[in-house]
């Protein structure tokens, strides 16, 4: 019998909207072309390849959504929209996760 | 309201960017010792004697605190056998409680029960057992006498303790790509994760390459071997000079020495890759002033390897853009120019370059700590592994840290 594996909450269609926050056990390294990522519990790294989404996901802790924190690094739509696709991939790989207590 | 189009410098080739060298390699080897109580013919570091200029404890706890500082997230320790250092496990530990894991290499004779069960216990320590051969006639040629038998009982314990995807490091001989077979049974058998590598002409290994490198059949037989396997065998990315078969294989498929990797030797010396223990790749020791992180960003050395090269020979060739000239040590190390062909070059133009080359011109290794020069000898490590270019536009594909690098 297959069990449906359901995405964390808020990831399905990434929702900006809401307060994220890097996940334990993941430190963030900036390098000239951005950051890279390395979650020490499963021992994966993801480069990100923009200095702005760096930015993003090294301060989404400060701001009361994740609109906020992409908004504080200087976004128009089209930019939104790329920094949207990036977090929901880092979200589904659980390298950043919901903030609120869900 | 948008404005003007986004005029970043975004998506330039990440590649590109890891051939420029980072703000601080992504992974690190770390030979802890160069005593050892084996003496494998193939030893890439020519350990056995424990060098009396070694990082003391102090030394390394302060290097430890310095990998955390620059995010150094991962460490391959090897040696030597590491665990031969009586302060070994306290390191592990330091490390592991600063924010750096840890995989280390071992032959496995200090694998007792009460070890494997501290190691299943830890979620930041990796553990590397090497094997040489699928039965002991074949790994014990290369490792010595009872070696097979005491890495398949730390195996054993490993399994027992519940530790899962352990590794099984081999390097791929002449002898031994018979066996692939063979050694994914005995990796499967203990729910561990099958490494191979390639063999370098390193360290001990000098004077063995001749006779123990795979043939260029073995080398299509490896490729194809790995290649039907994908990311279920790590290969420590370093079998990049296979690409111009065809399709690289999972990984950065790039030398990353000095850019992406480097070594720390157990006296603090830095080096460009753990295959290249020679003065002529030596940038540094981290024992000066500024420590490792000066070294690693402002050495001449490392300079140069991030600057463009100029391939050589090899622009000509059809497939220089898959193997980018193979591997600089394994060249130096056969006498070839840098600029040259790999040794292995899969089309031939290395064993035309080895016919053409001046037999005394082989470079010696700078130093050799081996327990007897005059009788047999050689030892051996290990290496590590990949990350794939590109997929949406913001992120890079994800990587299994735990493999790139190592010997």
């Amino acid at each position: 019998m297959t069990v449906a594996v359901a995405d964390p909450p808020g990831v399905a269609a990434f929702d900006l909207d809401r307060a994220w926050i890097l996940s334990e056990g993941v430190s963030l390294r900036l390098e000239r072309f951005g950051a890279i990522a390395y979650d020490f519990r499963t021992r994966r790294l993801v480069m990100l390849k923009d200095p702005g989404l760096a930015d993003v996901v090294g301060s989404l802790a400060g701001y009361g959504s994740a609109r906020e924190a992409c908004a504080a690094v200087g976004s128009d739509a089209r930019r939104l929209g790329n920094f949207s696709l990036a977090l929901g991939s880092l979200a589904r790989s659980g390298m950043i996760r919901l903030r609120e207590p869900s | 309201m948008p404005t003007a189009p986004i005029a970043r410098p975004l998506h330039s080739s990440l590649v590109d960017h890891l051939q420029a060298g980072l703000e601080a390699p992504i992974c690190l080897t770390w030979e802890l010792t160069y005593a050892c109580n084996l003496a494998c013919t193939h030893c890439l570091s020519s350990s056995g004697r424990r060098d009396p200029r070694e990082l003391s404890t102090a030394e390394c706890e302060a290097v430890i605190d310095e990998l955390q500082r620059h995010r150094i997230f991962y460490v391959n320790v090897g040696g030597g056998e590491p665990t031969v250092r009586p302060d070994f496990w306290r390191l592990l530990e330091y490390a592991t409680a600063h924010d750096v894991g840890v995989k280390f290499s071992t032959n496995g004779s200090r694998i007792t029960p009460q070890v494997a069960g501290q190691l299943a216990a830890s979620t930041y320590v990796d553990v590397q057992i090497s094997l040489d051969g699928a039965d002991a006639a074949v790994n014990d040629a290369i490792r010595g006498a009872g070696s097979f038998d005491v890495a398949l009982t730390a195996m054993r314990r490993l399994a027992e303790a519940g530790l899962r995807g352990f590794k099984i490091s081999v390097v791929a001989t002449r002898h031994n790509i018979p066996q692939l077979d063979a050694f994914k049974a005995i990796a499967d058998r203990f729910g561990a994760q099958l490494r191979i590598t390639r063999l370098r002409p390193s360290g001990r290994a000098v004077d063995v390459w001749e006779e123990l490198h795979p043939t260029p059949g073995q080398q299509r037989t490896l490729y194809e071997w790995l290649l039907a396997r994908g990311e279920v065998v790590l290969t420590g990315d370093s079998f990049f000079h296979l690409a111009g078969f065809g399709s690289g294989l999972p990984g950065l498929n790039l030398c990353g020495a000095g850019r992406v990797v480097c070594l720390i030797d157990p006296v603090g010396d830095v080096y460009a890759c753990p295959f290249a223990i020679h003065d002529r790749f030596r940038a540094g020791s981290l024992r000066g002033d500024g420590g490792f992180i000066k070294v690693w960003r402002e050495s001449e050395l490392f300079r140069q390897l991030r600057a463009p090269q100029s391939g050589g020979a090899c622009v000509q060739c059809s497939q220089f853009d898959a193997c980018r000239g193979g591997c600089p040590a394994a060249k130096f190390f056969t006498g070839l120019p840098l600029d040259g062909p790999d040794p292995e070059c899969v089309l031939g133009h290395g064993a035309t370059a080895l016919a053409a080359r001046d037999a005394p011109q082989r470079p010696r290794p700078s130093q050799d700590h081996s327990h007897d020069r005059a009788s047999t000898t050689s030892t051996l490590r290990r290496n590590r592994r990949p990350y794939r270019p590109c997929d949406n536009q913001l992120l890079a594909e994800p990587v299994d840290m735990s493999d790139v690098g190592r010997d």
